[in-house]
């Protein structure tokens, strides 16, 4: 690796690459990553690549086609490492992984005492199998959460729609957090570290919100107060 | 103007992607469209079989893509129809032998030549499924009422829509209506209100799809076949006609269904 240019770090990992690109117009490192993936066929040929983008806001359509143009060079893109939420959703939607290792439950730390800074996530869209939302607040969805697709949100949760997929609210050991939505038919939910209880296969009619109660996790109608 | 590009996939596998692209490329035929499917397939091609070409093999997509043979020598004309062609997919190789550029550069080509290109995509969605979605101008997801396959298509769903493909279509095979009236599958209502895309089709279960595969003959050549009916009114929506969708349940509740949630798409 004697000329790598500036635009580029390359680290290895346990299985592939790590390359930190830097903080420069997304045209230029991206095209200065290909060139010089290009003049190294052979090391890279094959090779697993995990891409830390730092602050870029990068599109669907960017990472679409930056992850196209490496396959071609037999290259496979598996993750894509950003500050920007832009990007990190882009590369959620298109299936690649946004951490490099998944963080370990953080179950046993003493719960934050209020809400994590009191902002949301919103997503005005259906999420489908596959997708998987993380915040480190609370997360907003005008759509539906089907069967496959998962939540995970530091605070609440709450869904206006159908909610038939998996979601973990106060993942962070917080058991004031509470989920909403209006219909509660989930594969899984969680608050804290306390799995709900679904006693009846059958969806519930009408919306409701889950919380803790007492030390017990509650499914209530969801009713305004 | 050119040909339009249609892929047709799944996620998962034998919910029959590759039944669907012979007889709709069959039916276009048949209706007086000039037609090439392309066997997106790579190392484990059966379109060939289906449609009972594979004696005729002697060039393939790769040796287009690689160029060992110009596009129209790939060309392999069907024996019924003369409007019909299939570009069959290399056995001996592996989907990275292709990649989705090329895809689109041969599809480019083929516009110029057709009505009509019919990608049958490989299961997954991996390279293959990359490689026959980059061309498409449409996509049809097909799946079949069970857990499991729907499951699948919403996963691809989610990735078409992330790609900017737009929604595509959706077509429900192998639809048995008397196990759906007893309640043991899915009915396509379920199917269609988890999906939340436009329905194209629903293909009813019919015994004779596997006769006429083991043949080489697809079904939509069967004027009595239930699926071959299904399969060429899904032709003529994909031409734009509107056709009213099968009544596949005797009791005529099902069409009854079906129109009242195609027309609420509609409004």
């Amino acid at each position: 690796m004697s000329d790598t240019p500036h635009f580029l770090q390359i680290k290895g990992l346990r299985d592939g690459l790590l390359i930190t690109l830097a903080d420069a117009p997304w045209e230029t490192v991206s095209q200065a990553l290909l060139a010089h993936i290009g003049e190294r066929q052979s090391f890279f040929q094959g090779a697993r690549l995990a891409l830390d983008v730092g602050q870029q806001a990068l599109k669907v359509i960017d990472l679409a086609d930056l992850r196209d143009r490496l396959s071609d060079q037999g290259v496979s893109l598996w993750a894509v490492l950003s500050e920007s939420p832009t990007t990190q959703n882009a590369a959620q939607l298109l299936g690649l992984a946004t951490r490099l290792f998944r963080p370990r439950l953080q179950e046993f730390e003493p719960a934050p005492s209020s809400m994590a800074d009191e902002t949301a996530l919103w997503l005005h869209r259906t999420l489908r199998s596959g997708v998987r939302v993380e915040s480190p607040g609370h997360v907003v969805i005008w759509g539906d959460v089907n069967p496959g697709a998962e939540v995970v949100a530091a605070g609440h949760i709450l869904v206006w729609g159908r909610l038939r997929g998996s979601v973990h609210a106060g993942a962070q050991g917080d058991r004031n957090a509470m989920i909403a939505a209006l219909e509660f038919s989930p594969m899984q939910a969680r608050i804290a570290n306390q799995e709900v209880v679904i006693s009846d296969p059958k969806p519930h009619p009408g919306p409701k919100v889950i919380a803790f109660r007492d030390d017990r996790l509650t499914v209530d109608d969801w009713q305004a107060t | 103007m050119g040909a339009q590009v249609i892929t047709i996939t799944s996620g998962k596998g034998g919910v029959g992607k590759t039944t669907a692209v012979a007889n709709l490329a069959v039916a276009l035929a048949a209706d007086g469209q000039k037609v090439v499917c392309v066997d997106g397939d790579i190392g484990l091609r059966n379109l060939d079989v289906v449609m009972g070409l594979e004696n005729r093999i002697v060039y393939d997509v790769v040796d287009v893509i690689e160029g060992r043979c110009r596009l129209r020598q790939a060309m392999i004309r069907d024996k019924r129809l003369p409007e019909l062609y299939l570009i069959p997919a290399a056995q001996t190789r592996d989907k990275s032998a292709v990649s989705p550029s090329d895809m689109v550069r041969l599809c480019d080509e083929l516009r110029g030549e057709v009505d009509w290109v019919i990608i049958d995509s490989p299961a997954g969605i991996e390279r293959g499924f990359k490689n026959a979605i980059a061309p498409a101008d449409r996509v049809i997801v097909l799946t079949n009422p069970e857990v499991s396959a729907v499951r699948d298509a919403d996963r691809v769903i989610g990735i078409l829509e992330a790609e900017e493909k737009g929604s595509p279509g959706l077509i429900i095979n192998r639809l048995n209506p008397a196990m759906v009236r007893r309640h043991d599958m899915l009915s396509a209502e379920d199917v269609l209100d988890l999906l939340a895309v436009r329905l194209l089709g629903v293909v009813p279960e019919d015994e004779n799809v596997i006769v006429a595969t083991n043949r080489g003959v697809p079904v939509a050549l069967d004027g009595k076949s239930r699926a071959g009916q299904a399969f060429r009114n899904i032709a003529r929506r994909l031409k734009g006609e509107d056709v009213p969708f099968l009544d596949l349940d005797d009791q005529g509740t099902l069409w009854q269904k079906l129109s009242r949630l195609t027309g609420r798409k509609s409004s």
